[in-house]
């Protein structure tokens, strides 16, 4: 079997000492982070970003998608212990996890959202190695035609799932487009929108981007409100799970893991969607539904388990196409860029011990977290104790040292802080970052397919239309937005009617 | 009777109409080419029109449907924040990594509203300590520690 044989390159790769290390520090950064609230995963990758320019590439990697999988089990720990989702993914681990705790069964409900995620991490792995093998060669058959298609679909589909107004989803997809293609025209060698600035020939950075839409704006946007954030104190006591909860759970695992799987393969999907679905499926199958709310423990065993299996396949997209479904992927890519490597289904052939090393790593990872998870929640919940007015002058040091230290110049920083600007006004107009980071990364990708479909139809735009894969993609991508949008102007018209 | 029902997607709306029109304003000094041999002004012009229909989906809507109000700015925490980032970025160079993060930490503290100025001198030296150990000691980053050393 071809795929063991990948395997062993890749766990040869992951568990030498060096990417072990790595690996732990990505993990236990990243639950670090799910824990503390008011810093997510983008912003934490945009921090580190600058710190791994001397790393191996592979190792580098490995760290960055710890920061991911472990901001998963940090977020559901302190959704359990304190109510309090630390990542949006573990919202509806609050729910049922909270009322556990409440009766005394922390240590069960920990225990089943901790095994959980590992049974699906390791279920989600195989299935990264066993689908990219011929989605890559599929890929690779792609021309600039399909490419393009295949991007719009990709960042479609990632605003479609997405909450709030489609329409300005969208609008914030072309900013990220145009932002992205800031700086000297590969083909041409001319600077756009440079406005004369040297810095900018470059092109802005992913970092700056990243961290001043993800990181600025949202310590400035909880600084606004004037509520206090309560401390809880919360007593473990139950640690392990009972036999028979164990049976109770076992198939809300397993559900969760095929649910967590699949949605986390389409653009858009990763962690929040799968855990948010897989709530509703447990709820739905329950024998007696009413429980849920009140501590049922499927309510956490599926939706936890869906979200580490969302987070991991939605490394797929990325791996295999080179496209990124959500924010965080959009980071990775960002780093893979910036280590020289261009994400797409060349990497599996050019880079073997990279890709399959990331592959393994994310297994070993969840088993480390699972390992020590358990044992250091006590440190967390002491963490949960530092008042946030002491915690984010801390985040601005390390966000502060991290910008500068990419370029090493101060411009930078201002680049960062107009960033952190312009997330706090489109937060007020209600406009989500998160689709501008991904156009973003993609503009100078997808303007260079562009062009080349074009160059290649001698200016035919039909291109488009006229191959049959582009055409697949493309009519997916308008029905998506069909879908959603069509709802929504029936519902605005009765609304406008009634207002009339 | 308002014309601006849903004041957050008129002003979304308007920003994005005037991104795209100064895209294409300043993108009209790049050579557009054809579609089969594209200039550099190609693709912003695409995406400068992108952006002024959708901006003006957004206003046409916000006078039809109506919304929420704008949540009102708080300008102490913003040019605070922003301020005293840009300062730390300003200076970290000549003062060094020490003495800028103290200053970054106590002027960056202010933007709470539990602002407890003794408080954040401490933090401010003991984040200076940590600093100084993890960025310049443990990963070599090019940073002078103190003022002078650049």
């Amino acid at each position: 079997m071809e795929i063991f044989h990948h395997l062993a390159i890749g766990f040869g790769t992951a568990l030498t000492a060096v990417n072990l290390l790595y690996a732990l520090i990505g993990a236990l950064l990243g639950t670090l982070i799910g824990v503390l609230p008011g810093i997510g995963p983008v912003a934490t990758i945009a921090m580190l970003l600058p710190t791994t320019y001397s790393l191996e590439p592979v190792s580098a990697l490995i760290m960055l998608a710890g920061i991911y999988y472990g901001a998963q089990y940090g977020g559901s720990t302190t959704a359990i212990l304190v109510n309090m989702p630390g990542e949006s993914s573990s919202v509806v681990t609050c729910l049922d996890g909270y009322q556990m705790a409440r009766k005394g069964q922390a240590g069960a409900a920990l225990a089943i959202a901790a095994l959980g995620s590992f049974f699906a991490g390791s279920c989600a792995t195989i299935l990264v190695a066993g689908v990219s093998l011929p989605l890559s060669a599929l890929a690779l058959k792609f021309g600039p035609a399909e490419y393009f298609s295949l991007m719009v679909l990709g960042l479609i589909g990632a605003v479609v799932l997405a909450h709030g107004s489609l329409v300005k989803a969208i609008a914030m997809i072309v900013l990220g487009l145009l932002l992205g293609i800031v700086g000297t025209d590969v083909n041409s060698g001319v600077e756009r929108f440079t406005f004369g600035i040297p810095e900018l020939s470059d092109g802005i950075g992913v970092v700056v981007v990243a961290m001043g839409l993800f990181g600025f704006a949202e310590i400035i946007l909880n600084l606004e409100s004037t509520e206090k954030r309560e401390v809880i104190k919360t007593r473990l006591k139950g640690m392990w799970l009972t036999r028979s909860q164990l049976r109770e759970a076992a198939p809300a695992v397993l559900r969760g893991t095929a649910l967590g799987s699949m949605l986390g393969v389409l653009p858009g999907g990763g962690a929040m969607l799968s855990s948010f679905a897989s709530y509703s499926i447990e709820k739905k199958l329950a024998k007696d539904p009413s429980q849920f709310g009140k501590g049922a423990i499927c309510g956490v065993a599926g939706p936890e388990s869906a979200n580490n299996a969302g987070a991991q396949t939605s490394f797929i997209p990325l791996l295999t196409l080179g496209i990124p479904e959500n924010a965080v992927m959009a980071m990775m890519v960002g780093a893979m860029t910036i280590h020289n490597i261009q994400p797409g289904p060349q990497v599996m052939t050019s880079n073997p011990q990279l890709f399959w090393g990331l592959i393994a790593s994310m297994w070993v990872g969840n088993l480390m977290l699972v390992v020590l998870n358990l044992p250091l929640i006590g440190i967390w919940i002491k963490l949960l104790t530092v008042p946030y007015r002491m915690l984010y002058p801390a985040i601005l040091l390390f966000c502060g040292i991290g910008v500068y230290t990419v370029n090493n110049t101060s411009f930078d920083v201002m680049q960062t802080a107009f960033f952190g600007a312009l997330g706090v006004l489109f937060a007020k107009l209600e406009c989500e970052p998160a689709p501008l980071l991904l156009g973003f990364v993609l503009g100078p990708m997808m303007e260079e397919n562009l062009r080349r479909a074009l160059l290649l139809s001698r200016g035919d735009a039909l291109v488009f239309a006229t191959r049959p894969i582009s055409a697949g993609l493309l009519l997916a991508a308008i029905l998506l937005v069909l879908v959603i949008a069509v709802p929504n102007i029936r519902r605005q018209r009765e609304e406008a009617f009634q207002e009339a | 009777m308002r014309v601006i029902r849903n004041p957050r997607d008129f002003y979304a709306g308007a920003l994005f109409i005037v991104i795209g029109a100064a895209t294409i304003l300043l993108g009209s000094r790049y050579t557009l080419g054809t579609a089969a041999r594209m200039g550099p002004g190609y693709f912003p012009r695409i995406l400068g029109i992108l952006l002024i229909v959708l901006g003006g989906l957004l206003v046409f809507r916000a006078a039809r449907v109506s919304g929420a109000r704008i949540p009102p700015f708080r300008w102490r925490p913003t040019l605070i924040v922003l301020g005293s980032v840009v300062l730390f970025g300003a200076i970290v160079r000549p003062v060094g990594v020490a003495l800028s993060t103290v200053i970054l930490i106590v002027t960056a503290s202010a933007a709470s509203h539990e602002f407890r100025p003794r408080e954040s001198l401490v933090a401010g030296v003991l984040l200076a300590a940590l600093a100084v150990g993890v960025f310049v000691v443990g990963l070599q980053l090019q940073l002078p520690i103190w003022p002078g050393q650049d």
